[in-house]
């Protein structure tokens, strides 16, 4: 068996769901190549080589993978994947935009999201927002597999040694071009891996109210996250949705924050290892699923936790 | 300028599902079901086009058993013009769904196909991207903002990091984020007039596709259950418990 992983980047670094990957191509054994396409990202294949595991990096270095435009990166993947038993990447964004593209191109049903590896052919994956874990075993003769990164711990991103190879650009497709992009620049940690998340619900009323939570992540060292009611509200941008259809985080501890704990929330946050929930409501559903519940005021208690943590120190 | 938008009959997103004894599937017996929210978000967006006059007609496709009508019938109260209904009794997997469209794109050419981001049910995310290959077109995943050109559309789209704004040629497959729009609900008049609305019915036969799927489903069984913890007193005992209970800070 060999693996071929697409890395994700931005150019100049290689981005830790990557780590989440290999170690799901590591479950299911056999050699691993990583697939590193961008333009000016030599740094980046640099930083491939050293990651534990792998045998070989492939470095597409060309104009038209710039941007990460699906069409192209498709194309790429589906020419280097003869050869290869298993095709792998993150369930990021970006790698829900590609793989599935090239998935179809190799006339092969993707096997999203994955949860765990019994066997090359087998996998578990969540359905149902997390509901249901279902275990499916694919008949394609090249399986294409999204990964869930929080299922499988990062291996390390040093100590490998891999060789770097560098393959052609296959052109640009001519479909689509990329524009600009806003992009929510923040000093905390990166939601999906962030050891310690604290997230605003629609109890927060108004995003003029979130530096309250920012407070406090700033004294923990924490991501900050959202609901969906909170992000359709526009309290807060979309980049920081912790949901089934927004990002799924399982960090140490997880703080959720004027959240009623929506089915479609908990597919985000269940398996965080310590929940705690701050709600008025004591009636409201993820205090069904918090380690820690505290029955209170958002506007009293955060403050509070802020002023505590202060207290004892936290974030001087 | 002809809209094609894929709807799927899905347990309604309220509905707690429960897992089959057997461990064969969820149970679907005498549970709601609705249209997948991301695909109401679609009929919303191509009757918006219509309305603004960026397109002619908009036609509904469901794939699946007789009661898909139902989803289709909901599609044209919202406002969609036809329905295209291809009968299946069982499973259908993301790719096989992507080629059926791929046949029904061919035969009625729209220049945009709006396909939900992802069903509710199995998770997938994956149709939208998938058709767009089999077409050769340009796709725009995750979209929370759209403005059709002559022969070319700009998409905002919702990724990891914020947004993103990308062109494409058209024709073009797009999938659709939350934030697009809010759908509407149906009026009664509309119910009423939406039973005359014509709905094709074909085969997957007909359209040259092979429904069998790829992926055999071993077992689905519920995830480990996450036991209630303890109601803390106040934030000194909250802090307390973080600290030295459960040593996370």
């Amino acid at each position: 068996m060999a693996t071929l992983i697409v890395a994700e980047h931005d150019n100049s670094e290689l981005k830790p769901a990557t780590l989440n990957a290999v170690a799901a191509a590591q479950a299911i054994g056999g050699d691993m190549t990583l697939l590193v396409a961008g333009s000016g990202c030599a740094g980046v294949a640099e930083q491939a080589a050293k990651v534990a595991g792998i045998s070989k990096v492939l470095v597409a270095d060309s104009a038209e993978y710039a941007n990460g435009l699906a069409e192209n990166v498709a194309n790429l993947v589906v020419a280097l994947a003869d050869g290869y038993s298993h095709v792998v990447a993150p369930a990021t964004a970006e790698g829900k935009n590609i793989m599935p593209r090239a998935s179809a191109l190799l006339d092969v049903q993707q096997i999203s999201e994955i949860s765990e590896v019994v066997d090359g052919d087998t996998f578990v994956r969540p359905i149902y927002a997390g509901n249901a874990m279902a275990t499916v075993k694919s008949s394609d003769a090249t399986k294409v597999i999204t990964v869930r990164t929080t299922a499988f711990e990062a291996v390390a991103a040093e100590g490998g040694s891999a060789a770097i190879e560098a393959v052609d650009g296959k052109g640009d497709s001519g479909l689509s071009s990329y524009v600009g992009a806003e992009l929510s620049s923040s000093e905390r940690p990166e939601l999906t891996s962030a050891r310690i998340v604290i997230s605003g619900g629609r109890g927060m009323q108004s995003g003029e109210n979130f530096p309250l939570i920012e407070a406090v992540a700033d004294k923990l060292g924490a991501a900050v996250g959202a609901s969906r009611a909170a992000v359709d509200a526009g309290y807060v941008p979309n980049d920081y949705q912790v949901g089934q259809t927004g990002k799924v985080v399982a960090p140490d501890l997880y703080i959720a924050v004027g959240i009623s704990g929506a089915i479609q929330h908990l597919a985000g946050m269940k398996d965080s290892k310590v929940i705690v929930a701050i709600n008025k409501d004591e009636e409201a559903p993820i205090f069904q699923v918090a380690d820690f519940g505290l029955v209170a005021d958002l506007f009293k208690a955060v403050p509070e936790l802020d002023e505590e943590l202060g207290k004892q120190g936290f974030g001087s | 300028m002809k809209l094609l938008v894929p709807v799927k009959r899905v347990i309604d997103y309220n509905v707690k599902v429960r897992v089959k004894a057997d461990q064969t599937g969820v149970e679907l017996a005498n549970v709601k079901m609705s249209m997948n929210p991301f695909d109401e978000i679609s009929v919303e967006e191509a009757i918006r086009l219509r309305e603004a006059g960026k397109a002619e007609e908009v036609i509904a496709v469901s794939i699946g058993v007789q009661q898909c009508q139902e989803t289709i019938r909901t599609a044209l109260a919202m406002g969609a013009d036809r329905g295209i209904h291809v009968l299946h009794d069982g499973d259908v997997e993301p790719l096989a769904v992507a080629k059926m469209l791929k046949a029904i794109a061919e035969k009625e050419g729209p220049s945009v196909i709006i396909v939900g981001k992802q069903a509710i049910d199995d998770d997938s995310n994956q149709t939208g991207q998938m058709l767009a290959a089999l077409l050769g077109w340009g796709q725009a995943t995750f979209i929370s903002k759209l403005e059709i050109g002559d022969g070319d559309l700009q998409a905002t789209r919702e990724v990891d990091g914020g947004l993103e704004t990308i062109t494409l040629k058209l024709p073009a497959v797009l999938t659709t984020d939350l934030r697009l729009n809010e759908p509407r609900y149906a009026s009664l008049p509309n119910i009423m007039k939406a039973k005359k609305k014509p709905i094709d019915q074909m085969s997957p036969a007909d359209l040259g596709v092979d429904p069998a799927p790829r992926l055999e489903t071993i077992s689905v069984v519920e995830p480990p259950k996450r036991e209630a913890g303890v109601k803390v007193e106040d934030v000194a005992d909250l802090v307390e418990k973080l600290r030295n209970v459960a040593k996370v800070i």
